[in-house]
């Protein structure tokens, strides 16, 4: 090896060392813990290979708990997180005055410690014996009943959760799509004015498909960020989220590796890679039909 | 058309256009409140007696008889002071680590010639594919084997290394033009040199961009340093309030427990908005949440 190919890999050294033993070390040796079965952490010792871990994790209603729960927050919140972020920032781009000021006051959750918000979360939603709580006290201004949202049945722990994650995924998405729309060429928009395009065909004709791409970028880490779940159910519900019926797959994953119910990494190993596949799925599936949105839908250049 | 009938045409589009205005400015303001409110609603709870917030039963928008004394009793019952000190110890350090660590490693892929350099790179590029949720189960056991649980190096090593922040300083670095580097060779400059008094001044934007990004990141990490500590000397905030949730002032004292969560948001907000330019930039290249 010359001079400089040694001071360059002097320079990576660090990083590359890093790297190796905190990143590409543990991801293979993850998959070969999630294939030795009966593994003992206090004596290192396992009794077999093959598929068990793999059969456990997928038995256990727990983990089919956290699997459904997560299924339920994606679902519902990268769908309504886009599209408010979309009116929001379309609503922004159309006025002046204030946009400063509302676009910082929206970005605030983004630079908040979700555990620590979280818990004024509860406290607005908790029903105790001293309070129904401020969300109640509103929803007695329509007629109704109080609902525990906290401990209370599992759709409201639902909606809790739901509402928590799209606050603190706002602001991401609110500002690459302000970004978004405003680098769209403002030819487009004064030829459509000239020819007396209406303010809805605009949208739809021009803005839309302009930021598509941002929007496919949104979407996807959306699912990817929705999919890890964890601290917000936390900082909604505490630790022992499987008691209260609000475990995610990840939550799923740590409590098999820690806490009350841990010291099993080869579960937590393979609970971590369905996970991991799952995600790649659904990833994959996105880019597929953006790809096909893309090619067949909408053509405008 | 007439004059008369285009000037009420024109009068008719003008009204509908200023309705539609006030609409908008009342759906952000409704947006605005939503996301303001927790914030408003943690400062006022935060700020009412113990006795007052328990004697509401329906409760109220605003105090008239604002105390201190549960920031008193947030530092004085619970080690709030301490899980403060472990968090700024730790947000400095790894952050400090990993500026250093990174800018040399952008260095070499940007400026210095070695074999393999875009392979290299690549495979770093690959990494960034990787989920923190799989590697962190061999990370707990490595720690744990090198028995460094409950201490700084075990909170600290595996939360240094961001393959995006090398991506972005090496471009960054790229567009520092190559004379520059030329000349100094000639000068007979080191590289080392070079980079400290050329390279790192032109690109302190970025770095000053990720420094930020990664304090944020540290000061809000709770799956990490949950796994690693048990110990209530080496909490950090995040971890600190949930020990506050759980057993902390006795479950019902919400005035208490909101002093904390104001202490620990404030270093937080205060940043934002000294550096909120800095930080919805480099937030628009690559989201921490989202």
């Amino acid at each position: 090896m010359d001079r400089s190919s040694r001071k360059a890999w002097l320079y990576l050294l660090p990083a590359a060392a890093l790297l190796a033993v905190f990143l590409v070390y543990p991801v293979i040796d993850v998959l070969i813990y999630s294939f030795e079965e009966g593994f003992n952490f206090a004596s290192q010792s396992y009794w077999g290979t093959g598929w068990y871990n793999y059969s456990y994790v997928l038995h256990d209603p727990y983990f089919l708990q956290a699997v459904q729960n997560t299924f339920v927050l994606v679902i519902i919140t990268v769908p309504v997180s886009t599209g408010l972020a979309l009116a929001i920032s379309a609503a922004l781009a159309s006025i002046r005055p204030l946009r400063n000021l509302y676009q910082t006051i929206y970005f605030l959750p983004y630079v908040t410690n979700t555990l620590a918000v979280g818990l004024v979360f509860m406290v607005l939603f908790q029903k105790t014996e001293y309070t129904d709580g401020l969300v109640n006290l509103m929803l007695r201004w329509f007629g109704a009943g109080p609902i525990d949202f906290i401990n209370g049945p599992h759709w409201a722990k639902m909606f809790v959760l739901c509402f928590y994650t799209i606050w603190v995924v706002m602001p991401f998405k609110i500002l690459v799509l302000t970004g978004a729309l405003a680098s769209v060429n403002p030819d487009y928009y004064k030829a459509a004015r000239v020819d007396g395009t209406s303010r809805t065909r605009i949208f739809f004709r021009i803005t839309l498909p302009m930021i598509a791409p941002m929007l496919v970028y949104l979407v996807i880490t959306g699912f990817i960020g929705a999919f890890k779940a964890y601290s917000d159910a936390v900082a909604l519900f505490g630790t022992d989220l499987n008691a209260a019926g609000m475990n995610t797959i990840v939550g799923y994953v740590y409590d098999m590796l820690y806490g009350d119910s841990g010291g099993y990494p080869s579960y937590a190993s393979a609970a971590a890679i369905i996970l991991f596949v799952i995600v790649l799925t659904i990833t994959c599936i996105n880019l597929l039909i953006s790809r096909r949105v893309s090619e067949g839908g909408v053509h405008i250049q | 058309m007439t004059h008369t009938e285009f000037e009420a045409r024109r009068k008719a589009a003008g009204r509908k256009s200023g309705f539609l205005k006030a609409l908008t400015y009342l759906a952000l303001s409704i947006w605005a409140v939503v996301v303001l409110f927790p914030f408003y609603w943690m400062v006022l709870t935060s700020v009412k007696s113990y006795s007052a917030y328990n004697s509401e039963y329906v409760p109220s928008f605003f105090t008239l008889s604002p105390t201190l004394d549960n920031y008193r009793q947030a530092f004085t019952a619970v080690p709030l002071g301490g899980y403060l000190l472990n968090t700024l110890i730790f947000a400095v350090i790894t952050t400090a680590v990993m500026v250093v660590v990174s800018t040399l490693a952008a260095y070499a892929f940007a400026r210095l010639r070695f074999r393999g350099r875009d392979f290299v790179f690549g495979l770093f590029l690959s990494m960034m594919m990787i989920p923190n949720e799989l590697v962190v189960i061999t990370n707990f056991v490595t720690i744990t084997n090198l028995d460094m649980r409950n201490s700084f190096p075990g909170l600290i090593l595996p939360s240094i290394t961001s393959v995006f922040y090398i991506y972005l300083l090496k471009e960054n670095f790229e567009q520092v033009p190559e004379e520059l580097y030329k000349a100094a060779k000639v000068d007979g400059t080191s590289d080392l040199k070079y980079l400290w008094k050329v390279m790192v001044p032109i690109c302190r934007p970025t770095i000053v961009t990720i420094t930020i990004l990664k304090l944020i990141e540290c000061w809000n990490s709770y799956v990490w340093p949950r796994l690693i500590t048990d110990d209530q000397a080496y909490f950090l905030v995040s971890n600190g309030i949930q020990q506050i949730r759980e057993e902390g002032f006795g479950r019902e004292n919400v005035p208490a427990m909101m002093a904390a969560v104001v202490v620990i948001s404030v270093p937080l907000v205060l940043l934002f908005l000294a550096f909120r330019n800095k930080i919805m930039e480099g937030a628009s290249r690559g989201g921490l949440k989202g």
